[in-house]
């Protein structure tokens, strides 16, 4: 069964509108990555699920049951916000507390789950400080035990890593994941950030302009992208998307190499590349270039590895290629994945040879 | 090469033809004199207004100085202050001022929390109620005494009015049997009006001041409290106003220190009466050293408040720094 669910949910803001009919389920247990630019919406989706904002139609329904029409409190949802909302005048253990005192927990049972969620997060030695002594991979982990120490049945994080430094940020990452895993809790995790949402998730969601682009999990978003807006969203760098006709060509950067490397038997589309800049990035280099021809001088990025690179240089053109099976075809009108053309004469006129 | 002469040792082309100076120095850029100088205003201020006539209140209140022979030289001891704690209206006075000022202030925080509750949410008509708000504030006292004597008339009252339409006012009615309440000729019904004009004009002013304390909490606190299941009271006590304790204490802390020394209330509406039974410390010490001419006893009598007004100023800056150092 699904543990949360949104059918055609719509939010408008006075004449703008954030969601335009998302709908999407979670398996139980699932963690579950929402992805997008700002402004796409993401952030109402998530305070429209957790009960902070009513939507102009759809339905939110958890485990089973229509939770449109009630309150936050009434909601078994755990959120944990981007600033992680600690209160201020109150020790981490008061804080951890707080939501329990408000269902009306009994003494002893608070103080042993406040020890228990304290202990899952480490910071038994914090509670009796205040948030503002705490750092900010410190206030995460007091988020989290408040989050959990009321057992929800559904977490809801809101980029609760933007703010910590990238060091913490990455051993922040894998302890969300275990917490995760300790826990069993379906998890929706809402970022900015590609690298970070396809890393967490079981699935990702991508969304953009308030709707859902894909749902899947990450190796289809990068293998198999809906549309040219996942392709160029999902993955650094991002997917190579050359136009020509009413198609548009798209490969991942790390598929196109110098067509010398590859065995000559090989299915291969071939491209003439004119190199404009090359950066050497350790253990691969990336290539910049454009493509000649009838591609009408489209940007080109490749990926590199060291011994690939042989000598080339800006300036230097040579022929790169793709394995055919690597390609993918989109409609340039709408944008949408078309399926690849099946014979062998069309796809030999989409490359070069 | 020459691109490189150029970025390391030569003028940037963009640059060519402009110059900047730099300014010399002014008397303005001294931090010594520009300090000293934007003090100045605030220290003379301070002397000439608030220490010249503290000491000479010192003064005043040894001597035996009349209004008439306003000499300090006459040196009599604590003769004036012994003789104004005998008098019947010194014991009115200090307990009417103690009254007036504790009564204010538990009223003052209940409908400040209540006006910053409501104000601080969105709702239609908002701007009109923000109006209305800081109406009493923007009123002259004068003009508001005209529109709360008319209120408190003793046969001409509104609220009298009202009250005898409604049936509760007059003969064989829960008030009655006299036609009007006579809000100014008695002792609790004087106390009760004095204490509802202080809070009239001291709201806006603490509503704004803890308004702005109000905004400043982080939205998502609130949610986050909806989000662990409390309900409005709880994040009020829990959340909103241990936020709000400091600035809320520091707010009314310095209204007091406004109502315990003001007399124009008082003044303006029972003049302490009847008998004494409405007289407060600063409007007694003014009928006594200014009307009654014993510049001696009003001094000594307004000195009284000294001590208490010292106290809460000392209590309230404390809040103060420590709300900044936070």
């Amino acid at each position: 069964m699904a543990a949360l669910e949104v059918r055609g949910l719509v939010k408008q803001f006075g004449d703008f509108t954030a969601l335009k009919g998302i709908s999407l389920a979670t398996m139980q247990g699932e963690f579950l990555t929402i992805v997008g630019p700002s402004g796409c919406g993401k952030t109402t989706l998530m305070r429209l699920i957790a009960g902070l904002e009513k939507p102009t139609s759809g339905d939110v329904l958890l485990d089973g049951n229509v939770i449109t029409p009630l309150p936050p409190r009434a909601r078994n949802i755990a959120m944990v916000f981007q600033s992680y909302a600690l209160y201020p005048h109150m020790s981490v253990s008061e804080n951890i507390a707080f939501p329990l005192k408000a269902r009306g927990v009994n003494r002893p049972e608070r103080e042993q789950l406040i020890r228990w969620a304290a202990g899952v997060l480490g910071i038994e030695r914090l509670l009796r400080r205040r948030p503002a002594r705490l750092s900010g991979g410190e206030k995460q982990k007091v988020a989290l035990a408040r989050a959990i120490v009321r057992k929800p049945s559904l977490f809801i994080f809101d980029e609760p890593l933007s703010s910590l430094d990238a060091q913490v940020r990455a051993v922040a990452r894998a302890e969300l994941r275990q917490l995760h895993g300790r826990t069993g809790v379906t998890t929706i995790y809402v970022t900015h950030d590609q690298v970070e949402a396809v890393g967490l998730g079981d699935r990702v969601a991508v969304m953009q302009a308030g709707t859902l682009q894909q749902i899947g999990v990450p190796q289809q978003l990068y293998y198999e992208p809906a549309n040219t807006f996942v392709a160029s969203f999902i993955g650094t760098p991002p997917m190579n998307l050359l136009p020509r006709g009413d198609v548009i060509l798209g490969f991942r950067p790390e598929h196109i190499v110098p067509r010398a490397t590859l065995p000559t038997s090989a299915d291969v589309a071939t491209f003439d590349i004119r190199v404009t800049r090359t950066e050497f990035l350790g253990a691969e280099w990336i290539v910049y270039g454009t493509v000649n021809g009838t591609f009408g001088d489209a940007k080109v990025l490749c990926r590199l590895q060291h011994d690939a690179i042989g000598g080339l240089k800006a300036g230097d053109t040579r022929q790169f290629a793709v394995a055919r099976s690597l390609l993918r075809f989109f409609d340039k009108d709408t944008g949408l994945r078309l399926p690849a053309p099946s014979n062998s004469t069309k796809s030999g006129a989409v490359a070069q040879r | 090469m020459r691109r490189e002469n150029m970025a390391i040792g030569g003028e940037p082309d963009g640059y060519k033809g402009l110059s900047v100076q730099p300014a010399g120095l002014r008397l303005a850029d001294r931090e010594g004199f520009v300090g000293t100088a934007m003090l100045a205003p605030a220290i003379i201020y301070v002397i000439a207004l608030v220490g010249v006539p503290f000491f000479l209140a010192i003064a005043l209140s040894l001597s035996d100085a009349t209004v008439g022979n306003p000499s300090i030289h006459h040196f009599v001891g604590l003769a004036n202050f012994i003789s104004v704690i005998h008098e019947a209206a010194f014991a009115f006075a200090l307990r009417n001022s103690l009254i007036i000022t504790a009564a204010t202030l538990v009223l003052l925080t209940i409908l400040t929390i209540i006006q910053v509750e409501i104000l601080a949410r969105d709702f239609v008509g908002k701007r009109i109620a923000e109006i209305l708000l800081i109406l009493p504030w923007a009123m002259p006292v004068a003009l508001a005494a005209v529109g709360w004597l008319w209120l408190l008339d003793s046969e001409y009252s509104p609220i009298d009015w009202i009250l005898r339409a409604v049936g509760l006012l007059g003969p064989r009615t829960p008030l009655g049997p006299a036609n009007n309440l006579y809000y100014l000729g008695r002792e609790w019904l004087g106390l009760g009006a004095v204490v509802v004009i202080n809070v009239w004009r001291t709201l806006p002013l603490s509503t704004i001041i803890v308004l702005a304390g109000r905004t400043a909490i982080p939205h998502e606190l609130f949610e986050q409290a909806q989000l662990d299941g409390a309900g409005y009271f709880r994040t009020l006590f829990r959340i909103t106003l241990p936020a709000l304790a400091i600035l809320l204490t520091v707010a009314i802390l310095f209204t007091v220190l406004v109502i315990f020394g003001d007399l124009t209330v008082v003044a303006l509406t029972t003049r302490g009466g009847p008998g004494y039974a409405t007289e407060i410390l600063p409007y007694w010490a003014y009928l006594k050293g200014i009307q009654g001419g014993a510049l001696s006893q009003g001094a000594a009598i307004a000195l009284f408040l000294f001590p208490v007004l010292l106290a809460v100023s000392i209590v309230a800056l404390r809040m103060a720094y420590r709300r900044e150092g936070l």
